[in-house]
C-alpha cells in the first residue's frame, strides 16, 4: 500500500508545477503594463525600460518563469503594488481565516449532509425523503452569494440574532464566542450548497449498499440492526461519499471566496477581490497560487483516504 | 440466480423515432421547466415590447420603491430604475453568460475529448495532462482569477467561463469516446475499411453527443449561477448595464430598507438554474437507452 | 406437533407486489421438518422454493410480503414474532447458507470477523474469544492456514472457499436447523461434491435438521431424506426420497425425473425435456397449474385445483389424475 501512496504523491508534483505555470501565464495575459503601473503614466519611456530591465521583464518567458518559480520557492511572492508590502505577509494571515471558514463550512456540510442523507435513504419514498430531495434540488441551484444576503437579511437585520459581517466585533472583546457568532452565517451560507450535494450522494450510496446481497446475509445472521447498519451498509457506502466530500472541499474553497466578499470576512477571498479591484496583480497571483496548491493537496489526501477505506483498491 | 422474484412492468412497445421525445414529454417537471425557460428567453428577447420603462431610466423621486408601486410592478432599485425592466434586460446578459460559454466549451471539449479518446497514446496524454492541471483549480477561483486578470466586461466573463468548463466537458467526452471505441462494432467498421474520420462521424459522435448534451444542460444551470457570481463581484458587465448578479450586488447597500432589490434578481437566477436542472434530468432519462422508461 | 418435528410450516403464502397485479410466489406450501433429517425442496427456477426458505426466516424484502400461513418453531409462530424474537432465532437457532458466494460476503470486512459477528450477536463472549472460535470454525470447514486466512478479505478467496466461509458463519452458533439455498449451484462441479460432503458432515456432527433448496435431483438423491417437489409456487408431490425416485406419482415429478436422470424404473431412457415453460405467476392458469404442460391432463384438471391427497404417511400428492388412477386401479 505504501508504494501505491508514494506513486500517487509523486504524481502530484507535475500537477503542482502545472498549477504554477497556469498562475504565471494568467498574469502574463493581464492587460496593462507593470512598469506603467509602478511608475505612473507620466514616467518616461526610458525609465520604464530601465525598470523593465531591472525586473527582468525583457527576458524570454521561460526564463521569467524560472526566476519567478525560484523566488516563490523561497517564499518571496513579490510585493503588493497597492500596499508595497510583501505579498507573503499579506496572504498568510488571511489564509488562516479562510481555512477557518472552510473547515467550519465543511464540518457543517458533513454534519447536515450525512445524517440527512442516511435518514432519507432508510426512509425512502416517505415524506421526509421526498421533501429532502426537493430541498437539496433547490439548494443546489441557489446562488450562494444571494443566499448569504438573504440569511443576513433574515438573521442579522430582521431578527438581529447574529452580526451582519466581519470576523469580530469592532467594539467587542475579540474572544471565541464573538468569533463563533460571526462565523455562523458565513459558514452556513458556504455549507448549504455542498451539504445538498453530500445529502444526495449519501442517500444514493446508502440505497445502493442496502440493496447488496450481503446485507440480507447479515440479516440472516440475526445481527442487531445497529450493528448491521454500521458494518454492512454504512461501511460499504462510505467510499463514494468520502470522494464526494473531498470534492466538495474544492467547491467550498470557491464558495468561501464568494462568501467572504458578502460577509466581509478577512480571508483570501476578500483579499483576492480587493486586489482584483485594485489591479494589484502580484497579490492576485500569490493568492491564486496558494489556493490552487491547497486544492491539489486536499485531493491527494482524499485519494489516499479512499484507498484506506476500500481494501480492493490497495491491490493497485 | 437471485431468490427474489422481481415484479417488472413490461415497458410498452414504442416506435423508435420520436421515442425519445415521448420519453422526455413524460417527465412533467422537465416539460414545465422547458416551458418556463422558453418564456424567460422570449421575455428577455421581447424586453423592449414588454416593459413600460427602459433599464436605464432613473427616477430620483421613486428610489427603492417597493413592489406594487403604481407603474412599477416589482418596484424600483436604488436609482429609481424599474425592476421589471432591469430583470428583462438583465436576463439577456445573464442568460447569455450562462448559455454561450457552455456551448463553446462543449464544442471545444467534445472535440478535444474525441481526439484524446480516438487517437490515444501521446495525444491523449498531452491533452489529459493539460486538462488535469486546469482541474486543479476550483471553478470559481479560476473564473475569478481569470476574469480578474483581464479587463472587466461581458466578453471576459464569457471567455473565463468557457476556459474553466473545457476540462470538464473534455473529460466526459473522452470517457464516453473510450466507451464507444471499446464496442465491437468499431472493430467491424475498421475491418470494413472505414476511415477514422468516417468512424468518428458515424459512430463516435452521435453516441458521445447524448451524454454531452445532458451534461451541458446541467452545466448551463450552474454557469448561470457562476456567471452571476462574477457579475456580483463586478468582474462582468459594468454599470449601468443590467445583469442579475450585478443587481443583487446593487441591492446589497439597501438590503435593510429595500430588500426586494436583492431578492428579486436572486429568485430569477434560482428559477432559471432550477429549470435547467430539471431539463437536464429529463434529457438524461430520455436519451439514455437503458433508462428509457420513466424513473419512479 | 409431534415431538420430532422441529419446523412445522402450514399453508405459507408469500406475495410480491400489490394485491392486484402482483404475483404469489409461495402459494399454500406446507411441510414438516423432522429432527435430524434433511428435507429437500426441489423445482425449476421460479417455482418458489427459495422464496419459501426466505419466508420461513422472515427475510422477504418489500415489495414482497408473507401474507398467510404459519411457521411453527418451538411452539412459536415465527410469522407473528416481533423483530427481536426473530433475530434471536436467525443465525443462532436457524442458520441459512445462501447460494451466491461471490456476493454474499461483505467485501470490506475480513472474513474472520464476518464469522465472529454471528457469534457475537448471540452469545455474551468477548471479541477475542469469538475470533478464536471463528478460526476454529474455518479449520473445521476446510480452510487451510486458518489463523492467517481469517484476516484476509473475501476477494482473496475462490468461490468454493467463500462458500465454506459462509457455511462456517451459518453454523457458528450450532443451530438446530440449517437452511441451504442452492449451496452448490454457483460452484464448479468438482467443488460441489466437497461442499455437499461438508454440509452433510456438519449436519451429522451437530445432529441438526436441514432444509435443502435445489433444482438438482442428483443433490437430492445424495443428501435428502424427504423431498418436496414444487411447481409454480405450489407443492405437487411430497415423499421420502426413495419413494419419490422409485414411485413418483405426479406427472411433473415423473417428467422432472425423465428429463434429468435418464433413468426410469432402473432402465436407461433418453432424456426428455418438458414441453412449454412455467406459467407467469401474475396470471396463473386456473385449476392445476401444470395442466397446460401435462401429458396426462384432462379438461377437468384445468377446471378445479387439485386437492392434496395423503397416500401414505410419507407420500402426499396433488393431482387429480394420479388420485383417480389409484382409486380406480
Amino acid at each position: 500500500m505504501s508504494r501505491f501512496l508514494l506513486s500517487r504523491l509523486l504524481a502530484v508534483i507535475p500537477v503542482m508545477f502545472g498549477v504554477s505555470v497556469v498562475v504565471f501565464l494568467l498574469m502574463q495575459i493581464a492587460p496593462g503594463d507593470v512598469a506603467t503601473a509602478l511608475l505612473g503614466p507620466q514616467a518616461t519611456e526610458q525609465a520604464k525600460q530601465e525598470l523593465r530591465h531591472t525586473l527582468g521583464l525583457d527576458k524570454p518567458l521561460p526564463v521569467q518563469y524560472g526566476r519567478w518559480l525560484a523566488r516563490t520557492g523561497e517564499g518571496d511572492l513579490g510585493v503588493s503594488i497597492a500596499t508595497q508590502r510583501p505579498v507573503a505577509s499579506l496572504v498568510l494571515p488571511r489564509f488562516l481565516n479562510t481555512l477557518l471558514l472552510t473547515v467550519a463550512s465543511l464540518f457543517l456540510a458533513i454534519l447536515i449532509g450525512y445524517p440527512t442523507g442516511l435518514f432519507a435513504a432508510l426512509r425512502a419514498q416517505t415524506v421526509f425523503d421526498r421533501s429532502t430531495t426537493g430541498l437539496t434540488l433547490l439548494l443546489g441551484s441557489t446562488p450562494p452569494f444571494w443566499l448569504g444576503l438573504i440569511l443576513v437579511l433574515l438573521f442579522a437585520l430582521r431578527l438581529r440574532w447574529l452580526p451582519v459581517s466581519g470576523m469580530y466585533d469592532m467594539a467587542g472583546d475579540g474572544g471565541l464566542a464573538d468569533l463563533l457568532r460571526h462565523l455562523i452565517l458565513p459558514a452556513v451560507t458556504t455549507a448549504l450548497g455542498p451539504a445538498a450535494i453530500i445529502t444526495r450522494m449519501v442517500r444514493s450510496s446508502v440505497r445502493e449498499a442496502l440493496a447488496k446481497p450481503h446485507v440480507r446475509v447479515a440479516r440472516a445472521k440475526g445481527l442487531a440492526r445497529r450493528t448491521l447498519l454500521r458494518r454492512h451498509v454504512i461501511l460499504n457506502a462510505l467510499p463514494p461519499v468520502v470522494t464526494i466530500t473531498g470534492l466538495q472541499l474544492g467547491y467550498l474553497l470557491g464558495g468561501a471566496l464568494l462568501t467572504e466578499v458578502v460577509f466581509d470576512w478577512p480571508g483570501l477571498g476578500s483579499l483576492l477581490y480587493d486586489s482584483i479591484t485594485a489591479r494589484d496583480l502580484p497579490v492576485v497571483q500569490g493568492t491564486t497560487l496558494l489556493v490552487g496548491l491547497c486544492f491539489v493537496l486536499v485531493n491527494i489526501i482524499v485519494d489516499m483516504l479512499n484507498v484506506v477505506l476500500d481494501p480492493r483498491l490497495q491491490e493497485g | 440466480m437471485d431468490a427474489t422474484v422481481r415484479v417488472v412492468a413490461a415497458p410498452p412497445q414504442r416506435p423508435r423515432r420520436g421515442w425519445r421525445l415521448a420519453a422526455f414529454v413524460r417527465d412533467r417537471a422537465a416539460v414545465a421547466a422547458s416551458v418556463l425557460l422558453g418564456l424567460v428567453v422570449l421575455a428577455s428577447i421581447a424586453a423592449p415590447w414588454l416593459s413600460a420603462h427602459g433599464p436605464y431610466e432613473a427616477d430620483n423621486l421613486l428610489r427603492y420603491a417597493p413592489p406594487g408601486t403604481p407603474g412599477h410592478l416589482l418596484g424600483t432599485d436604488q436609482q429609481g430604475r424599474d425592476e421589471v425592466a432591469r430583470l428583462l434586460w438583465g436576463g439577456r446578459v445573464s442568460l447569455m453568460v450562462g448559455i454561450v460559454p457552455t456551448l463553446c466549451a462543449s464544442a471545444i471539449g467534445l472535440a478535444l475529448g474525441m481526439l484524446a479518446g480516438m487517437l490515444s497514446g501521446f495525444v491523449d496524454q498531452v491533452i489529459m495532462r493539460t486538462l488535469d492541471v486546469l482541474f486543479a483549480f476550483p471553478i470559481v477561483l479560476f473564473a475569478i482569477a481569470f476574469a480578474g486578470a483581464m479587463t472587466p466586461g461581458i466578453g471576459t466573463e464569457i471567455l473565463a467561463i468557457t476556459v474553466v468548463l473545457i476540462p470538464y466537458v473534455g473529460r466526459l467526452a473522452r470517457t464516453a469516446t473510450l466507451g464507444v471505441m471499446a464496442m465491437p462494432f468499431i472493430e467491424a467498421a475498421r475491418a470494413a475499411g472505414g476511415s477514422p474520420l468516417a468512424i468518428a462521424r458515424r459512430y463516435v459522435f452521435p453516441n458521445v453527443l447524448s451524454p454531452i448534451i445532458v451534461y451541458a444542460t446541467t452545466l448551463m444551470g450552474l454557469m448561470i449561477v457562476v456567471g452571476s457570481g462574477l457579475s456580483f463581484l463586478g468582474l462582468g458587465v459594468q454599470p449601468p448595464t443590467a445583469d442579475w448578479g450585478a443587481m443583487v450586488a446593487d441591492g446589497r447597500v439597501v438590503l435593510r430598507r429595500a430588500p426586494h432589490v436583492t431578492i428579486i434578481p436572486g429568485i430569477a437566477i434560482l428559477a432559471v438554474s432550477l429549470a435547467f436542472n430539471f431539463i437536464g434530468d429529463g434529457l438524461r432519462d430520455a436519451l439514455d437507452p437503458r433508462t428509457g422508461r420513466r424513473a419512479g | 406437533m409431534s415431538d420430532d418435528v422441529v419446523l412445522d410450516v402450514r399453508n405459507l403464502r408469500t406475495r410480491f407486489g400489490p394485491r392486484l397485479g402482483g404475483l404469489v410466489a409461495v402459494d399454500g406450501v406446507s411441510f414438516a421438518l423432522r429432527r435430524g433429517r434433511t428435507t429437500a425442496l426441489v423445482g425449476e427456477s421460479g417455482s418458489g422454493k427459495s422464496a419459501t426458505a426466505l419466508s420461513v426466516l422472515g427475510l422477504i424484502d418489500p415489495p414482497g410480503e408473507v401474507v398467510g400461513g404459519e411457521v411453527l418453531y418451538r411452539g412459536r409462530d415465527l410469522r407473528h414474532a416481533d423483530e427481536r424474537e426473530i433475530r434471536r432465532v436467525r443465525g443462532a437457532r436457524i442458520g441459512i447458507v445462501f447460494q451466491d458466494p461471490l456476493s454474499s460476503l461483505n467485501p470490506a470486512l475480513p472474513i474472520g470477523s464476518q464469522i465472529a459477528e454471528t457469534i457475537l450477536a448471540h452469545e455474551a463472549i468477548g471479541r477475542a474469544e469469538a475470533m478464536a472460535r471463528a478460526v476454529r470454525l474455518l479449520e473445521r470447514v476446510g480452510v487451510a492456514d486458518a489463523p492467517r486466512r481469517a484476516a484476509d478479505y473475501p476477494h482473496h478467496f475462490s468461490g468454493g472457499m467463500r462458500q465454506r466461509v459462509l457455511i462456517a458463519a451459518a453454523i457458528a452458533c450450532r443451530p438446530e436447523i440449517i437452511i441451504a439455498d442452492e449451496p452448490t449451484t454457483a460452484l464448479d462441479v468438482t467443488v460441489q461434491a466437497k461442499i455437499l460432503r461438508l454440509l452433510y458432515d456438519l449436519q451429522q456432527e451437530m445432529a441438526a435438521s436441514m432444509l435443502l433448496i435445489t433444482h438438482d435431483l442428483g443433490v437430492v438423491a445424495a443428501m435428502a431424506d424427504d423431498v418436496l417437489v414444487m411447481y409454480a409456487g405450489q407443492v405437487v408431490e411430497q415423499a421420502d426420497v426413495d419413494t419419490l425416485f422409485h414411485q413418483p406419482r405426479h406427472p411433473y415429478t415423473r417428467a422432472l425425473l425423465a428429463c434429468m436422470m435418464g433413468v426410469e424404473d432402473d432402465r436407461a431412457v433418453p432424456l426428455t425435456p418438458i414441453a412449454g415453460s412455467p406459467p407467469d405467476l401474475r396470471d396463473p392458469p386456473p385449476g392445476c397449474r401444470f395442466a397446460p404442460r401435462c401429458p396426462a391432463a384432462e379438461a377437468a384438471c384445468s377446471a378445479w385445483a387439485p386437492v392434496a391427497l395423503r397416500l401414505t404417511d410419507n407420500h402426499v400428492i396433488a393431482c387429480r389424475r394420479a388420485t383417480e388412477a389409484l382409486v380406480d386401479g
